[in-house]
């Protein structure tokens, strides 16, 4: 009996979860006036909704330039941050200690201190408009150069002095013996990275005005509150469903990871 | 050898060195400057002194998303610490299908802000789903979003939707890494259920309960696309936030100025209110 109740219980919140995204797609495909509907089966298949998003704003474009932004974005931070880590955990140099607490007072700045400030260096380097706005800020990230630290501090020293001494120079080392062996911490910071990346909002809406360079979420959530849907339901649902659908399908496949990586950043953060 | 290793350590470090000179520390030395000016963007900087910070202590707005801001937090955070733990302590018992359990309350985490906006903004509306679902149920229906009593506590609920499955997973890592010989002792010594989740569980997950109030705070002070999309603000700004403030002053208003003022003032709160939080709730554990 207890464990009956028990298996309701967590049912009953797995439905309070998930529910609302079934009736989210299943709205997409209900005529206008049946959207608000309790049930997921509409009386008749339609696909308007989705025409009249892929018609009024250019949806494909910005889920293009989300995932060249994103996509960037995680490639450099994966890049540069495995080789700042390194060195603070690898290598000797003056002010190595110095740097470590920089990097550690940089993850405790509210970003609300230094919004404007960014923005008004975006104008002065004319990159508003640009996709150099969008990635350039997040090409180095304090949180991933602290995961790598902590993470290469655990391979063993005999692996890198080997490689030295046949000869290998650091980048080489890097590379080809530190980033095989480093598989769960660049899965965590890609995944981060790339999330971050895909869902950031608030930055596109700043620095971009032009409609060809803006990301999907931007031209998801101005096409929600613009008179371009008409306050018709079904569109602005079509266009938060085709949002969603990337990283649902990602999230379908690597959720194991999705969830460490997430986890695992909150408990070291 | 130790002087090239050395000098290719720093030489590693570069890109962030510059990146931090370029995208922190210019902007950090800027915001100084900022907030003593009146500017425009477009028209040159006007030294204005203390006349921002002494706007700043007048305007009513501003006071406004502070309180929005506590609203917020005093929903968000009981109601988001009481339902991962809850769900916690289900999945930390003896059950099958608990990876299936755990992915479903975790898929909104991982869904973007504006989605969930979206969604919610319908099963809100006067005629939406959850509306449907009171009345079906012989309740009333709620003013969700259209009351300004109402709106921001809906905002609240909704965000403990989308982020509560984050800490049902950190607070199944905590539980599972309290040594079961704890509980069986105090079994020994005839302790309650309630003592022994008040007495071994609750102070042992300390660290994570710390954790949850800090990443809420700072949640809640970042508060933007929530409102944005879903209410602009209001009703009678009831929903504006810290940063749509913020947004609103530098971009409607184009008073670059004070928008950083504001953004100043909202990092000292959130630095003095993370500090309390950890002054106060922060335990040692000793296990």
């Amino acid at each position: 009996m207890r464990r009956v109740l028990l298996y309701a219980v967590l049912l009953a919140g797995a439905l309070v979860f998930l529910y609302p995204f079934l009736w989210m797609v299943a709205a997409t495909f209900k005529p206008e006036v049946e959207v608000p509907t309790l049930g997921l089966i509409p009386s008749r298949w339609t696909s308007a909704s989705y025409r009249m998003v892929l018609e009024r704003i250019p949806i494909v474009r910005s889920f293009l330039n989300s995932l060249f932004v994103a996509l960037s974005v995680t490639a450099s931070v994966l890049f540069f941050s495995s080789m700042i880590g390194y060195a603070l955990s690898r290598l000797r140099f003056r002010g190595r200690e110095l740097l470590f607490g920089v990097i550690l007072f940089t993850m405790m700045v509210p970003f609300q201190l230094t919004l404007i400030p960014t923005y008004v260096l975006m104008v002065k380097f004319r990159w508003v408009d640009t996709y150099l706005a969008l990635i350039v800020p997040g090409t180095v990230s304090a949180f991933g150069i602290f995961l790598f630290r902590q993470f290469f501090q655990s391979i063993p020293q005999d692996l890198i002095d080997a490689a030295r001494i046949d000869g290998c120079g650091e980048l080489a080392i890097l590379f080809r013996i530190v980033w095989p062996l480093a598989r769960p911490a660049l899965v965590t910071v890609g995944i981060l990275t790339f999330m971050a990346s895909w869902n950031e909002v608030l930055w596109p809406l700043i620095v971009i005005r032009e409609p060809k360079l803006m990301t999907m979420p931007q031209v998801v959530a101005l096409f929600a509150i613009s008179g371009r849907s008409e306050a018709l339901l079904g569109p602005k649902l079509a266009a938060a469903t085709l949002l969603a659908v990337p990283v649902l399908l990602a999230y379908a496949f690597f959720q194991r990871y999705f969830i460490e990586s997430m986890a695992r950043a909150g408990l070291k953060g | 050898m130790h002087k090239r290793l050395e000098r290719t350590g720093f030489f590693f470090c570069t890109p962030y060195i510059i990146h931090f000179l370029v995208f922190m520390a210019y902007p950090l030395g800027f915001s100084f400057v900022l907030v003593f000016h009146k500017w425009d963007i477009v028209s040159p900087m006007k030294w204005v002194g203390l006349a921002n910070f002494v706007r700043l202590v007048h305007d009513s707005l501003f006071f406004r998303a502070l309180l929005n801001t506590s609203v917020f937090l005093a929903i968000h955070i009981p109601l988001q610490i009481a339902v991962a733990l809850f769900f916690a302590e289900l999945l930390n018992s003896r059950i099958k299908f608990r990876g299936f359990f755990r992915a479903a309350y975790f898929v909104p985490v991982v869904v973007s802000g504006v989605v969930v906006t979206i969604l919610w903004q319908q099963l809100y509306a006067e005629t939406g789903l959850l509306n449907a679902v009171l009345t079906k149920l012989g309740l009333g229906r709620i003013p969700w979003l259209s009351s300004p009593r109402w709106a921001m506590p809906s905002i609240a609920l909704m965000a403990t939707w989308k982020n509560v499955g984050l800490y049902i997973v950190m607070f199944l890592a905590g539980l599972q890494n309290i040594p079961p010989e704890l509980y069986e002792a105090a079994e020994l010594d005839g302790a309650s259920r309630w003592q022994k989740f008040r007495h071994i569980t609750l102070p042992l997950l300390n660290p994570v309960v710390v954790l949850v109030l800090v990443l809420s705070t700072i949640g809640g002070f970042s508060l933007f696309i929530e409102p944005y999309v879903m209410t602009g603000g209001g009703p009678l700004n009831s929903t504006l936030s810290a940063v749509l403030y913020i947004y609103k002053q530098a971009f409607y208003f184009y008073r670059m100025g004070y928008a950083a003022t504001l953004g100043f003032v909202f990092a000292l709160i959130i630095f003095a209110v993370v500090a309390l939080q950890r002054r106060f709730v922060e335990r040692e554990v000793y296990l």
